[in-house]
């Protein structure tokens, strides 16, 4: 009998013990937190996902609560959340306009020539270890082989018919993707520019020809036919100027290879 | 004195590993090995808390329970500083060591419910340890864990390029491969040290 109140009183006595050092301990140990910070870090999107330039939810929430980055830069979160994190930190929302990934290839499965049949690890990085650039005879192609898809935390990428492709539903912006992509050719674009060359090629035509049935082969009409001088060819490629675009697809309709890409519904383009 | 304390730490790296061949601490095992980083860091945190809780429970144990005749209570009593142990060290660690707190990071509070840390304790019991020897053995147990952790990762990272036929995609080639890790260590089994 003595035996078990004994046991009783030991355990509950080491047990009560500790528990007292813990409390005390909570409140010698105790970190200090900026309330704003623990406000702001409920705000975000939560998804780690290092798009605003910063280690996690948790390192841009610090970084704002201290002041020293903006409020607007959580993409995972959208308009909605820079506007909740501006009210606590009492400052204007300021703009910042939505961005999506881009994949500017169109070398898809069967269109864009091969050097050889890949067997290989299915990862990019590991594809381009044959001469830097992969299976296809395009140097500026995309590989295919998804490492986009791997670090995409919104399940945004999808490799369709040998390229990736971006679910511009999904997409949040983040631009994991275009840090990932080992040819570095997915490009971060405001998600309101509705028209971009789905090519990546700066050979010249006579060998994008060859290549690709898709590449640019810089033929200019683009560019001469664009009532707003917003697309121009630059090293035989067609580069779009989202600064002067006025979004009418006359590009998209006149391209002769068709790889000038327009996004969503189209509006009648008004002829000014 | 020290030939006691080399035959010991080899024991529990190589012959009498604690996941090998003790099979202890398999959950993190398995949980923690995508990547030998977090394996590294989940591997520091064991051997951080089997030292320290080695050593404590050592001074419980003989100052409070065998000196009461409570020997029975070992398990309950162990679990208990252990888990009050690890909570007191984060805290500790958040305040005074901001930077090993957050390399540590989630592995911490992890560990309070790992089985190895509750054998380490157990075991030197069993084995009559006296102070120093249950230290060394709490620290070198877990760098045996850690050893069979950081091994375990790098494989896992490997098989992730290989080609093996589909069935075994995920868990499956994973366990594959553990067990042919633990037959290896297997080899030392038996072996006599001094």
């Amino acid at each position: 009998m003595s035996s078990i109140l004994l046991a009783i009183l030991v355990l509950g006595v080491l047990g009560g013990i500790f528990g007292a050092v813990l409390a005390f301990a909570s409140k010698i140990f105790y970190v200090e937190v900026d309330p704003k910070q623990e406000a702001i870090r409920a705000c975000l999107a939560g998804a780690n996902c290092g798009g605003c330039g910063y280690p996690g939810c948790d390192g841009y929430a610090a970084a704002v609560a201290a002041g020293e980055a903006p409020t607007n830069r959580c993409v995972a979160g959208g308009a909605e959340c820079a506007e909740k994190v501006a009210r606590i930190m009492g400052v204007d929302v300021g703009a910042s306009e939505p961005m999506v990934a881009f994949v500017p290839c169109s070398g898809t499965e069967g269109h864009a020539e091969k050097r050889f049949n890949y067997n290989g690890p299915k990862d990019c990085q590991a594809a381009m270890l044959f001469g830097g650039k992969s299976n296809k005879t395009c140097t500026f192609a995309c590989i295919g082989l998804g490492n986009c898809v791997k670090v995409c935390q919104f399940g945004a990428m999808e490799i369709v018919d040998g390229i990736a492709k971006v679910n511009r539903a999904k997409c949040v912006g983040c631009g994991a993707c275009a840090e990932a992509c080992p040819k570095s050719i997915i490009k971060m674009i405001p998600a309101s520019q509705k028209v971009m060359p789905a090519c990546n090629n700066h050979d010249k035509g006579a060998k994008v020809m060859k290549m690709c049935d898709f590449g640019c082969i810089g033929c200019m009409k683009c560019q001469r036919e664009c009532p707003a001088d917003a697309i121009v060819v630059k090293d035989n490629l067609a580069v779009v100027d989202v600064t002067k675009c006025v979004q009418c697809g006359h590009c998209a309709d006149i391209c002769p290879r068709h790889i000038i890409t327009y996004f969503g519904k189209r509006q009648e383009a008004t002829a000014e | 004195m020290l030939t006691n304390i080399i035959s010991i730490s080899l024991g529990a790296i190589l012959i009498n590993n604690f996941i090998f061949s003790q099979f202890l601490g398999c959950c993190p095992f398995l949980g923690c090995s995508s990547k030998v980083e977090t394996a590294t860091g989940m591997g520091l945190a064991v051997v951080f808390v089997m030292g320290l809780a080695s050593a404590i429970c050592w001074v419980i144990d003989q100052y409070l329970l065998v000196a009461l005749h409570l020997e029975f209570l070992q398990t309950l009593a162990f679990i208990l500083v252990i888990a009050a142990l690890v909570q007191f060290v984060e805290m500790f660690l958040k305040k005074s060591v901001p930077s090993l707190y957050s390399a540590l990071g989630i592995y911490l509070p992890l560990i309070t419910t790992n089985c190895a840390v509750l054998g380490v304790v157990l075991l030197n019991v069993q084995n009559d340890y006296n102070f120093l020897e249950s230290l060394v053995y709490g620290i070198t147990g877990g760098l045996g864990f850690m050893l069979a952790i950081v091994l375990f990762a790098s494989v896992r990272e490997r098989t992730e390029f290989s080609d093996y036929p589909e069935c075994f995609e995920g868990f499956p080639i994973c366990l594959v491969s553990a067990g042919l890790l633990a037959l290896a260590f297997m080899g030392f089994s038996g072996m006599q040290i001094f």
